[in-house]
């Protein structure tokens, strides 16, 4: 447990020192929502009705930007072979690495979304819902995205089929999480929705880790 | 005539059904082609690298 | 490497070119009885004309891409577990016999949405999860392609196809899901009426004939596979000697 918070501790800290990965995130979050009024008019009732779409789409798009960084840097430098060797199981190095992705991406994206959604003019029943599909959802975006990320470990210039492979499992996500938002902005129950999207996330907590340990394992033989 | 002409109309959805059974047809068609040629290639360039290994295993003794 | 090591495969060789013959008359004459049928035995439905006809390649095509993805994780989970060295091939085989279906389903769904619906593209639950199947099969392709290591990309390619397989499921229900909470009233159902046993004959013939079609063709891409595996191998060996 001991080595498993330092990991955590030092990523984060190589994280704030390097420090361009949550900015980017956050820019490129920004931007693409900023798009969306500029594309399809800046009409209040239409931005309205697209936001919840709009925000989580954007958002999904910005945590997968960050995955390739997940391993590589580690990956590159041997720091990942010899954690790997020091005896600590790969699926909880995994976990650690997920948790800091999820620290320097997923959760800034969280705070930023309600400002985000501000600008989309979305009603304001939706915030409450928003801020909790985001708290649900993102973890899961972490963990679907080490596995995608491991696999593409040894791939050169690997982003592009990164998004190939994780796009595809990012839908379930997408959907309970815009249909909760959805359910709250029109007064509906939003509840089954979230317990769906929770389900997911709870369901990827042990296999993720797990599978994409396997894949980085394959990368290190 | 009459009847064959009637079998090529399907109705007036002949823009529809036709289009989808060639279309089944021709890539099923298009990857029995692919797959028998890469395999007819494979024999190939493996009897000619078993031919040249042998050549040079005799000349070496 | 030791002889071993090709036993297996040599009798794989041997048997496959035993069957494959057969597997491919077999779905050749399939196909004909089946065509004939779709195309002329079976009577125009009195609701959708004669493009209920289209139902006969759709159907079937969706059926395989189903059972290619399944079959591409069974391999796939037999190559992780038990190590065996067909099991990496045969997945890697079937993934664009799979794709091949899938984009055909597509297709015919299209071709057949146009008269029922009045568009070429409606995001019915079906065709949306079929679309998303599509993309897992581009992607289980594109990883075998990027990794040049075979061995490796084989065992990435089969974690990525077990991911997948868990995930199937999960996708097809969010997205019927989505699709029931964006319903619009009166859209009609891509299965269209109750099939009339009539039309169960010629649709359980063109199923057969594609699974017979599936076999002949996966046996001729395994060998194909297997004698690129024997040629690297050759190649390697030229080049350290």
């Amino acid at each position: 447990m001991k080595s498993f918070r330092a990991i955590i501790a030092r990523d984060l800290l190589l994280a704030v020192r390097q420090g361009g990965a949550t900015f980017l995130a956050l820019v490129f979050f920004l931007l693409t929502v900023t798009l969306f009024p500029l594309g399809i008019g800046p009409e209040p009732a239409v931005l309205a009705r697209v936001a919840p779409g709009v925000l989580w789409v954007a958002a999904l798009l910005a945590a997968m930007l960050s995955l390739d960084r997940l391993f590589q840097a580690d990956f590159e430098d041997g720091s990942l072979e010899q954690l790997t060797l020091s005896g600590l199981p790969v699926g909880f190095i995994v976990l650690a690495k997920i948790i800091t992705h999820w620290l320097t991406t997923g959760l800034p994206l969280l705070l930023a979304a309600p400002v985000l959604a501000v600008l989309l003019n979305m009603n304001d029943e939706g915030f409450a819902a928003l801020l909790l599909t985001m708290l649900i959802g993102t973890p899961a975006l972490s963990l679907i995205g080490a596995i995608g990320a491991a696999l593409t470990l040894t791939v050169r210039r690997g982003g592009v089929l990164l998004s190939l492979l994780v796009l595809p499992l990012y839908i379930p996500v997408l959907i309970f999480g815009v249909s909760a938002i959805d359910a709250a902005v029109h007064g509906l129950n939003a509840k089954p929705h979230i317990l769906l999207l929770a389900a997911l996330t709870m369901a990827a907590i042990p296999l993720c880790p797990w599978a994409a340990a396997a894949a980085v394992k394959l990368s290190l033989e | 005539m009459d009847g064959l002409g009637e079998f090529f109309a399907m109705g007036g959805y002949a823009g529809y059904v036709w289009p989808a059974f060639g279309i089944v047809l021709i890539v099923m068609a298009l990857l029995w082609i692919t797959s028998v040629r890469g395999w007819n290639n494979s024999e190939r360039t493996l009897t000619s690298l078993r031919d040249h290994r042998r050549r040079r295993e005799a000349s070496e003794e | 490497m030791s002889m071993h090591y090709f036993a297996n495969p040599a009798r794989f060789t041997r048997l496959a070119g035993r069957i494959q013959p057969w597997a491919g008359g077999l779905a050749a004459l399939l196909l004909l009885v089946g065509l004939y049928l779709a195309l002329v035995e079976v009577p125009a439905d009195y609701q959708q004309g004669d493009t209920v006809r289209i139902m006969f390649v759709h159907v079937p095509s969706a059926w395989m891409a189903m059972f290619c993805y399944m079959f591409l994780a069974g391999a796939s989970a037999v190559g992780l577990i038990w190590k065996h060295p067909l099991a990496d091939l045969a997945a890697k085989a079937s993934a664009p016999i799979g794709a091949g279906f899938t984009f055909l389903a597509l297709v015919t769904g299209s071709i057949w949405g146009k008269p029922m619906w009045g568009t070429w593209w409606v995001w019915d639950a079906r065709l949306t999860s079929v679309l998303i199947l599509f993309f897992l099969y581009l992607g289980y392709m594109a990883l075998w392609q990027a990794i040049e290591d075979s061995q490796k990309a084989g065992k990435a390619a089969a974690v990525l196809a077990l991911v997948g397989a868990v995930n199937v499921p999960i996708i097809k229900f969010s997205v019927d899901w989505w699709n029931t909470l964006h319903q619009p009233a009166s859209v009609l159902r891509m299965d269209g009426p109750a099939i009339h046993s009539s039309m169960l004959w010629p649709l359980l013939i063109m199923a057969l004939a594609f699974k017979a079609y599936f076999v002949a063709l996966l046996l001729t891409r395994m060998r194909m596979e297997l004698n690129l595996r024997r040629i690297r191998a050759l190649r390697l060996a030229e080049r350290t000697s």
